[in-house]
Parts: C-alpha cells; sequence; structure tokens
C-alpha cells in the first residue's frame, strides 16, 4: 500500500530489502546470530528514518547505510567482539552446478572471515552485490577511490591467503 | 565497459566465490521476527495515525 504522497509503504520497502540486508549483515559480523542481531536493529532504524529517505536515490544503499552505520557502532560499543571470529560448520555445497574451479566453501569463507572489516564490506558490495564503486562509496560516505583501493587490496590479500593455503593451482 | 578486458582467473574466482556466498544468504528466507517487527512498527505507525499527516 502506498500513501496519497506516493510514498511506497516502508514496510514493503524495507521487506524487499531485508535479504540483501542479512547478506551485509552477515559479511560484516562473520557470525548469524549477530548478523539477525544487526539486521533487528537496522529495521527499527530504518523505520524511523524512513521519512528522511530520499526517494530519488537507492533504497537498498540508504538500507545498508543503515546496516553499516549500526555495525560500527555497535563495534565501538564492544570492541572484543572484533577477534570473535566462529568457526561455522563444514559443509560441502555441490549447488554451483558445473563449475569445478569452486573453492571449497569453508576455506574461502575462512579466508574472507580473516580480512579487515573494511575490505570484507567493500568486497560485499562492489563484487557481491553487484554495487557501482559510486554506490558503495555512497553507502560508506567515503571516496570512490578509497573504495577502489579497498576492493584490490581485499582481492589481493584473498588471494595471498588461498594461495598460501594451497589453493594456488585454482586458476 | 569499466571493467578490466581479461580479468586474471583468480581474481574471477574470487568474485564468483563472493557472489555465491552473497547469493545463499539472499536466498534464505529470513527470520519471522524481522516480519513481526516490521508488522508491529507498523500496527503502531496506524495507531498513532488519527491527524492527518502533513509531510512538506
Amino acid at each position: 500500500m502506498s500513501n496519497m504522497l506516493g510514498r511506497p509503504d516502508p514496510r514493503d520497502a524495507i521487506l524487499q530489502h531485508l535479504q540483501e540486508m542479512r547478506a551485509f549483515a552477515m559479511s560484516l559480523t562473520r557470525n548469524p546470530s549477530s548478523a539477525d542481531d544487526l539486521v533487528q536493529d537496522s529495521i527499527v532504524k530504518a523505520w524511523r528514518k524512513f521519512h528522511q529517505f530520499d526517494q530519488t536515490t537507492n533504497l537498498r544503499a540508504w538500507l545498508f547505510t543503515i546496516v553499516r552505520n549500526t555495525f560500527y557502532s555497535d563495534l565501538r560499543k564492544s570492541r572484543r567482539e572484533l577477534s570473535n571470529i566462529e568457526n561455522t560448520d563444514v559443509e560441502e555445497y555441490s549447488d554451483g552446478g558445473g563449475t569445478d574451479q569452486i573453492i571449497a566453501v569453508m576455506d574461502f569463507e575462512k579466508a574472507f572471515s580473516i580480512l579487515p572489516t573494511e575490505q570484507r564490506e567493500a568486497l560485499t558490495l562492489v563484487a557481491a552485490s553487484g554495487m557501482s564503486y559510486e554506490e558503495a562509496a555512497a553507502t560508506c560516505g567515503i571516496a570512490i577511490g578509497t573504495i577502489k583501493s579497498r576492493v584490490n587490496r581485499g582481492r589481493k590479500r584473498l588471494a595471498d591467503i588461498l594461495e598460501r593455503n594451497g589453493l594456488s593451482d585454482i586458476g | 565497459m569499466s571493467k578490466a578486458p581479461k580479468k586474471p582467473s583468480v581474481e574471477r574466482i574470487i568474485d564468483e566465490n563472493l557472489r555465491r556466498v552473497y547469493q545463499r544468504m539472499v536466498k534464505e528466507d529470513v527470520p519471522d521476527r524481522f516480519i513481526d517487527i516490521l508488522n508491529q512498527l507498523q500496527q503502531r505507525e496506524q495507531g498513532k495515525r488519527n491527524d492527518p499527516e502533513q509531510d512538506g
């Protein structure tokens, strides 16, 4: 339902992006239950601030900004969680259907999880969610050049970690 | 367009994996509690909306 002003219903608008907010939150927190707590807090904040959303801009980027701001403000409150890398289940995924170049999920996710937060964030926005550098930079409130260099450093670092762990022949 | 014409293979594989991990999460059903929260927020707002809303 939309109202007379043509604004999207906040419930529908937020609902539409929940899965992606969750995927982004997961890349920041590296922990499913923290990710869900983060999304929950972000939903409430997004609702309260929804009147501030400029409809000429991208809603997904706006919501992601709330997720990341919430994440960093929580992080400042509890610095110790920084080193809390959870070892999740070892699972074999075979849903890729065809490519034999898929890195074992656990190895890849482990490698990803030890990257600095800013690199995980940049890679998730640009390489995984498909945002442009411009959108990602706006989402993080940083310069395009900064996001580019974080993406590049993140890719390089991931490649180094994976190669050090015997995955150098993946290419 | 702005993409490099030929990405190094390792980089391509990294990006594929990043997308795959992300998409796996995106495909998951969101927890019911998120829907509950949205419903509660909406109900609360509708309860408050007795005055005509003015939006500058």
